[in-house]
């Protein structure tokens, strides 16, 4: 059994090996980290919930040669960023930039935290008037 | 009588929300493109290769930019309206071959029919990226300075070309 579910882990973990891009990477380290930090935040377009790292839509390999493109001209995080958004939008991004647009994804979260602690709190207050069972029920 | 009204106004606007989600195609993305300015692009022709077409042969007047593909299937369903549509000469049609191979290409307007002014021939796809094209077919409609009035998100019917062409082209004005 236990050399069954290592034999298991062995095969789920080659398929890493399968890599989805297949350019070879850049020479320079510190480049290629860029790289692979930007197409990890960036929407595959055609299959949206995979990041253009993770797909392998032509539309993906299309988007991770442009990026390559722009690293090697030696264009900042955000121009690449900005080059994206102007053509496909925020939605592009997994991690939209804070503005006027996004400004409710980005304050919904704690929001929603703050109405539901308010909602606990409340409930809880409630609770803690109630009297226990058993103590005072009878004297009231 | 408070303590019904807040989960009830609550469970009130959840179902206002999923509804959105629920009939809100999310594959349906918004053009950045709206109201402003078309990029633009210059192409080797489809038909003719050595000559090279682009956004400069519409420049000054109102056109459609269709992008087609021969593996896309919508396209092969909205061939039929474009070829009907270009006959009344209601407006020039200009392709945009994204992604394809030239031969088959070739095939699919010898044997479905031509509609195009012109097929620009994007092989690599970088023309599309800066439209933002994400999946075929889209079609544009520029008006004569060059703004993006409309964008349709897959095969363009007579119906969805009556309700929010027509109107933009009368009035020239951008909208969603």
């Amino acid at each position: 059994m236990k050399r069954a579910i290592l034999g298991l882990v062995l095969i789920l973990g080659a398929s890493m090996a399968f890599g989805i891009d297949v350019e070879k990477a850049f020479e320079d380290p510190v480049l290629q980290e860029r790289y692979e930090k930007i197409i990890d935040e960036v929407r595959c377009l055609k299959c949206q919930n995979q990041t253009i790292k993770d797909s392998n839509a032509f539309l993906a390999a299309d988007l991770r040669r442009e990026i390559r493109r722009m690293l090697e001209e030696g264009k900042t995080d955000d121009e690449i960023f900005d080059f994206l958004v102007a053509r496909y939008g925020e939605f592009a991004l997994y991690r939209p930039r804070m503005s006027g647009k996004t400004l409710v994804l980005w304050l919904a979260p704690g929001l929603l935290l703050l109405g539901g602690g308010f909602v606990l709190l409340n409930i809880l207050r409630r609770r803690m008037a109630m009297p226990i069972d058993g103590e005072k029920a009878g004297k009231e | 009588m408070y303590r019904f009204i807040l989960p009830f106004v609550a469970v009130v606007l959840l179902i206002v929300v999923f509804s959105f989600g629920l009939f809100n195609d999310p594959r349906k993305l918004p053009s950045p493109f709206l109201g402003e300015q078309a990029p633009t692009f210059q192409l080797p022709s489809l038909t003719e290769p050595e000559r090279m077409v682009g956004s400069a042969d519409y420049a000054g007047k109102f056109a459609l930019v269709n992008v087609w593909a021969t593996w896309c299937v919508g396209c092969r369903q909205e061939h039929q309206f474009l070829i009907d549509l270009a006959k009344t000469g209601a407006i020039p049609i200009y392709g945009l071959n994204w992604r394809d191979n030239r031969q088959e290409a070739l095939g699919w307007l010898r044997q479905l029919g031509d509609p195009y002014q012109f097929s620009a021939f994007d092989e690599d796809g970088r023309v599309g990226i800066d439209w933002g094209v994400y999946g075929a077919p889209e079609t544009f409609l520029i008006n004569a300075d060059g703004i993006v009035l409309h964008k349709h998100l897959g095969p363009l019917t007579a119906a969805a070309w009556q309700k929010d062409f027509v109107p933009l082209m009368q009035a020239g004005g951008p909208t969603s």
